[in-house]
């Protein structure tokens, strides 16, 4: 059903008419062409499409973009200070964090969600929270260095 | 697989002979396209060495009369900008860094100044798929010939410009150098004379290459080029390709492999609004605005459409059918009248279930015709082989073909096939407007070629110092991949059959490699027991001096083997394996303990060595994925099908590993300068499930057998 949808997207005002069932993933990608944002199952279960609303990690692939109504939306292209880096995004690229890269962008919303709320976390801290993430390169070893890299640089 | 594609997957996985410069009049097209997209500038050409008509491969001295297509390797523009050209996929192997790097090398540049392309149809070499690790081995060296082609033409300028013997100049930093007078050129100096003119130069047959010790950036960790728009979001996979006007297709799948359809309405899905239908035999696409609109319209289509399902064979059952299917049955043992007069002697059985790739990024392409020429945009590790199958389609001239494949999320042998593509532009033939098409999760893991399942079984004797005597080794169905036995044995006979899969499969990771390494590794165990030897006393036993022998020694001696083999903690095991193939050589060490729901894998110490290693960094992270990877089919990775359907279909049904399943993982890379580089994508997966099942047994008395592992409940 159509309807007029206002939220914030990487901190600037959206407003569209679209149905408001669509996945906010559909949306953000093919409405807004934000297409950092991966779809890579459709049902919460690898964590590709990981945006952050109001702060906290979300699957944008199982949220109907009614849902994000009044709400912010952060996904990877918001994430950098203009040419700088944000430190987890640093922390991945001098790790080496990635081999195919699809799943980085949601890789690393989803370590920045961990690091805002929990910038001291700890190793095994980090492993349960990056779990929902899969990666099927299997970097896993480096995608963790690289979020412990990250709260390195945070703090410098 | 059919035998047609069999031999062409053999074939892919052949070396590819490299055809050397030639120059014909179909080179003026290739200068003219160059002119318009890089600009004036020198071209470094290559004739194209693969030909994607089975059985028409260029081979050396077949050159005959018909002039190959010539592609430029290396483009150096008048601002000095300098472009290399390859035929390569990037899908996260790492093979842009490696192929920058190995023409900063020659050309001695900095990395920085390399601008590679990779892979479009219209502009770049045609390379061949990129599999059978073969990147490392073929491209590298091309790449690189094709750069010192361009570093003598700077010697020869800058010699005759100074009137100085060229043996006197060296290239360093991007100049020529001529240290007792001083002078220095760069190489847009090539154009100083005539600026507007294309020069061209092929690469010619022996052109030298430096040596390893010379080696300045060849041997470093250089990283991803591209790395920066990964981690912003910016790079464009080829599902986030977008055109303008662009639709967005799915299409109508059948509920199971093999079904017809009898029955549909049409008008269910094009009375939706702005909804278009193509429907061409069996084959039903909608096109819509957006992907959630093609989506409730192909979900409104699939309630008028009627099917006759095929009642195919069930995963259940799926080892005996492989073997009944034998093709000219189950070969019987050469050597059995050996075995018969044998003091000892073993027979088993070994499966390996049928997996999915899953790669994080599923099946897309985006497909455009313009004037009756179609530019696809997709993810396939064999850019032009996908250009054929699109022609052959569509029936038209492969020259009316572009295929452009942007780096792409993760292939594992999965993406050499073209079909999304061919989707895409029948879809895009009958919206007139270009298509979108990226599968869903559910297609990926339904309709995308399965990595064989295999029915093994092996026989051996031993003599009476316990030495393996004969050795008969058979693979039903999944291949031939390092199936032979790299054991000194006196008779041994590896065959590999054929059978009638009842799912559609394909290339893998390493493809049956994993499938033979596990079952000769478990077997090798086994036949240590029966002669009461140490596992890696009996290995060592069969091995004659060399690589093998020593990355085995390594994986042993790493893990400090024998004292951790006297040591008799209960519920805690120990296992090893090694193995070889696509010439690279690898071995592992596993402990793993038991626990009431099963067991879990703690340690795997492995060592590896593949020549020369190129990038160090990148190579460790192969190694670890490759790894990791390899714990999937191991321990729970299986496709489960019931009459045609695939069961489980989704990553809440099939379990791929996750950050929790990582164990502590040693990696032991043996560098050797002295032996040609060779691939490092594939091998490492092979030498993980035959450790785990040997550390099984050693902590449970269980042997294992079949892929993924089990483990009876504990008692």
């Amino acid at each position: 059903m159509e309807k007029k949808i206002t939220f914030t997207i990487n901190g600037a005002a959206q407003s569209m008419t679209t149905d408001g069932e669509r996945p906010l993933l559909d949306v953000l990608r093919e409405e807004l062409h934000l297409t950092g944002t991966k779809y890579g199952c459709g049902e919460g279960r690898c964590g590709a499409c990981t945006v952050l609303m109001d702060g906290k990690r979300l699957f944008s692939c199982l949220t109907n973009v009614e849902e994000v109504e009044g709400r912010s939306i952060r996904t990877i292209e918001g994430l950098a200070n203009g040419e700088k880096l944000h430190p987890v995004q640093q922390a991945f690229l001098e790790e080496g964090g990635f081999q195919c890269g699809y799943c980085t962008p949601g890789m690393i919303l989803n370590a920045v969600a961990l690091l805002e709320t929990k910038p001291n976390a700890s190793e095994a801290e980090i492993a349960a929270w990056m779990n929902r993430n899969l990666c099927r390169c299997c970097g896993y070893i480096k995608i963790l260095d690289a979020v412990q890299h990250a709260q390195k640089l945070s703090k410098a | 697989m059919s035998k047609q594609n069999l031999s062409k997957l053999l074939a892919d996985e052949e070396p590819i002979e490299r055809v050397e410069f030639q120059f014909e009049a179909n080179f003026q097209a290739t200068r003219r396209q160059f002119m318009q997209l890089l600009g004036a500038g020198l071209i470094i050409a290559v004739a194209d060495a693969v030909s994607d008509a089975p059985g028409q491969a260029q081979r050396g001295g077949g050159r005959g009369n018909a002039p190959l297509p010539l592609s430029a390797r290396l483009h150096i523009g008048q601002d000095g900008t300098i472009t290399v050209l390859a035929g390569k996929v990037e899908c996260g192997q790492g093979v842009r860094a490696e192929l920058t790097q190995a023409a900063a090398e020659e050309l001695r540049v900095p990395v920085e100044r390399i601008k590679l392309m990779l892979a479009d149809t219209d502009l770049t070499p045609n390379d061949g798929g990129t599999s059978g690790s073969r990147s490392t081995p073929s491209t590298v060296p091309a790449v690189r010939q094709g750069a010192a082609a361009a570093r003598n033409l700077l010697i020869e300028n800058a010699a005759k410009t100074w009137n100085v013997p060229a043996g006197e100049i060296t290239v360093q930093d991007g100049q020529a150098i001529h240290q007792a007078s001083k002078q220095a050129l760069n190489y847009s100096a090539l154009f100083a004379d005539d600026s507007t003119k294309i020069l061209s130069a092929a690469v010619p047959e022996n052109v030298s290459i430096f040596a390893v010790k010379e080696w300045q950036v060849l041997g470093s960790s250089v990283p991803r080029p591209n790395g920066h728009d990964l981690v912003t979001g910016a790079h464009h996979f080829p599902s986030d390709i977008t055109r303008p006007a662009m639709l967005y297709g799915k299409v109508l799948r059948a509920p199971s492999y093999g079904a017809k359809l009898d029955t549909l309405d049409l008008n269910a899905a094009q009375n939706l609004k702005d909804v278009q239908t193509v429907r061409d035999g069996d084959f039903v696409g909608v096109m819509a605005l957006s992907s959630f609109a093609a989506a409730k319209a192909v979900e409104a289509l699939a309630k008028t459409a009627q099917w006759t399902e095929n009642t195919a064979i069930s995963s259940a059952i799926v080892y005996d059918h492989l073997r009944q299917k034998a093709e000219g049955g189950m070969p019987q043992n050469p050597f059995s009248a050996d075995v018969n007069a044998a003091p000892n002697k073993l027979k088993q059985s070994y499966n390996v279930a049928y997996v999915q790739h899953a790669p994080m990024e599923p099946r897309a392409a985006v497909a455009e015709w313009q004037d009756g020429k179609l530019t696809v945009w997709t993810a396939s590790q064999n850019p032009f082989g996908v250009r054929s199958e699109l022609a052959r389609a569509f029936r038209i001239e492969e020259n009316r073909v572009r295929v452009i494949i942007p780096d792409f999320g993760g292939g594992f042998g999965g993406k050499h096939s073209g079909e999304c593509a061919i989707e895409a532009a029948r879809m895009a033939q009958a919206a007139k407007k270009p298509v979108h098409l990226r599968w869903t999760r559910q297609e990926e893991f339904t309709w995308a070629y399965f990595r064989p399942a295999a029915a093994l079984d092996v026989e051996a004797s031993l003599d009476e110092k316990g030495n393996i005597a004969t050795w008969h080794f058979v693979n039903v169905n999944s291949g031939g991949s390092a199936i032979e036995t790299p054991y000194k044995i006196a008779k041994a006979r590896s065959q590999s059959v054929n059978s009638a899969p009842p799912l559609r499969h394909g290339s893998y990771r390493g493809l049956a490699a994993t499938a033979n390494n596990f079952a000769r590794e478990c077997f090798m165990d086994e036949l240590a027991a029966l002669a009461n030897r140490d596992p890696l006393e009996f290995r060592l036993a069969h091995l004659e001096e060399g690589r093998l022998r020593d990355v085995l020694r390594e994986a042993a001696q790493q893990f400090d083997w024998p004292k951790r083999k006297a040591d008799k903690t209960p519920d805690t095991g120990i296992g090893l394996c090694c193995g070889t193939e696509k010439a690279s050589y690898v071995a592992a060490c596993v402990e793993i303990t038991r626990s009431e729901k099963g067991f879990a894998v703690r340690e795997i110490c492995m060592a590896y060595e593949c020549g020369a290693i190129l990038n160090p960094t990148n190579l460790l992270s192969q190694v670890q994925g490759a790894i990791v990877m390899a714990l999937g089919p191991a321990l729970r990775e299986e496709i489960h099908f019931e009459k045609g359907r695939v069961t489980n279909a989704s990553f809440g049904s099939y379990a791929v590993p996750r950050v929790a399943d990582v164990p502590l993982i040693k990696i032991h890379l043996l560098n050797r300068p002295d032996l040609p580089s060779v691939g490092a994508g594939e091998t490492p997966i092979i030498a993980v499930a035959p450790a785990i099942a040997n550390a099984v047994f050693d902590a449970t008395g269980q042997r294992i057998r079949e892929m993924p592992i089990r483990l009876a409940a504990k008692a």
